[in-house]
């Protein structure tokens, strides 16, 4: 044996609520988080993500305070993240239980964050969030939960927040989210065989079979999804049983 | 009973009182030296940077109170590696409780080894109810090699010490705290244990 393919559930949260969208759209509500993630655990997820979709300064303190609830209730790795902007938002979750931080718009406008986090926690500590879209045969970064381009290649930038300390890609295919049509295959087999860090594929998972294609087909190191497990149709326990039989190794 | 749990410089020290009271265990967090020395049992966790931790704990004078210690003691992650003689991150010599080396992976995998993996060879008292068949949670770019203290070994890019025991002294490379029931296995049994 060896080590495990992870199954990682992602919980976007509104206004202490987990939400959901389609292409990044069109939010609705999916349930209390808390539960959400103890159900997860249950069945089996190897860690869990909460995104702060809409997080503002007067809400980082309803944040600590959820993200410190979560920390009590869960026994498994946990990242945090929306809007984490500095070192101080860092050690406020942190210190409120997260394992992890996710960069995303402030890894682009700030890279350098991504090196001071990563000498303060470690770089493990640094997940680096990129949401990339298909435009003019290009995979292109957006930021601002995908409504501004950058400029930057999704590969080049890869490279790049690895280079600054990322210990951790999250790849979310912006043309597959929400649509359950399968992982985006070429830019997560392109970015994960690029870089030394574990990549985290997320982004259009719609069947057990779309994780054994992007476990087979790229050196992707965990799945992520939230729809899918939010409303029941498949369970994490389902996937896992799934991908024994295809000789993937899950926990 | 009275957990201390040693509060430095290194890491998520809250994850592993979260991991306590859930077992219903009450916890200090403390870097005063009585309450380490009185406590039953000291829980010596961390994450990060193994130079800068060592420096930190030999200007508190934490580093001699730890190997002195008679009680039960778990270094976890950092915690371990800090207990081995020598570590190549920061080039620096350590607690010296165990005799090995933490030397860095090898680039020929994906480093940091982040996620689950099983143990080979479990045993001891920390293992009682554990088998190779449970997986636990590790993330880390550094290993201790395996010596004559391992009572675990894990298998990425090379085999290493996934746990280590001299003596009152326990240590794994994974976080039990983080590491769903099989981790709380292990947490029991490092609590259960009379000394």
């Amino acid at each position: 044996m060896a080590i495990k393919k992870r199954i990682i559930p992602c919980l976007d949260i509104k206004d202490g609520r987990t939400v959901k969208g389609v292409n990044f759209c069109d939010l609705r509500d999916a349930g209390d988080p808390v539960e959400l993630a103890k159900k997860y655990i249950e069945e089996g997820a190897d860690e869990l993500v909460f995104l702060d979709i809409a997080a503002t300064e007067e809400k980082r303190k309803t944040r600590a305070s959820l993200v410190r609830k979560i920390a009590a209730e869960i026994n498994i790795p946990f990242t945090v993240g929306g809007g984490i902007n500095s070192l101080a938002d860092v050690s406020a979750v942190i210190q409120s239980g997260a394992d992890k931080v996710s960069l995303n718009s402030s890894a682009v406008r700030n890279p350098y964050l991504i090196s001071e986090i990563a000498g303060q926690y470690g770089n493990q500590c640094v997940v680096v969030a990129i949401d990339t879209k298909y435009v003019n045969n290009e995979w292109c970064v957006f930021v601002g939960g995908g409504k501004i381009p950058t400029g930057l290649m999704a590969l080049d930038w890869a490279k790049k927040v690895v280079e600054l300390g990322a210990g951790e890609i999250l790849l979310t295919s912006m043309n597959n989210d929400g649509t359950r049509s399968g992982f985006a295959l070429d830019i997560t087999r392109q970015i994960s065989e690029a870089v030394g860090v574990p990549v985290i594929a997320s982004g259009g998972a719609g069947s057990k079979e779309h994780f054994r294609d992007v476990f087979q087909q790229t050196k992707a190191s965990g799945g992520l999804a939230a729809g899918i497990f939010h409303y029941g149709e498949i369970s994490i326990q389902d996937v896992k049983n799934y991908l024994k039989t295809q000789n993937i190794l899950v926990r | 009973m009275s957990i201390a749990i040693l509060k430095y410089n290194a890491g998520n020290v809250i994850s592993v009182q979260n991991a306590l009271n859930r077992l219903g265990v009450d916890s200090v967090i403390t870097d005063n030296e009585t309450e380490i020395r009185n406590a039953e049992k000291v829980i010596f966790p961390g994450v990060g940077e193994a130079g800068s931790a060592m420096k930190y704990l030999r200007e508190k004078g934490l580093d001699k109170v730890l190997i002195s210690l008679k009680q039960p003691v778990f270094g976890i992650c950092l915690g371990q590696q800090l207990m081995c003689a020598f570590s190549e991150e920061g080039a620096v010599n350590c607690l010296g409780i165990f005799k090995t080396l933490v030397k860095k992976f090898p680039p020929v995998d994906t480093v940091p080894q982040m996620g689950w993996n099983n143990l080979l060879n479990p045993r001891g008292e920390l293992f009682l109810n554990v088998t190779e068949r449970d997986d636990f949670y590790f993330v880390h770019s550094y290993y201790a090699e395996i010596c004559e203290n391992t009572v675990a070994t894990c298998d990425y890019i090379l085999p290493f010490s996934a746990a280590l025991q001299k003596d009152n002294f326990y240590a794994t490379q994974f976080h039990p705290e983080k590491s769903g029931s099989t981790g709380e296995q292990v947490l029991l049994n490092f609590l259960k244990l009379q000394k």
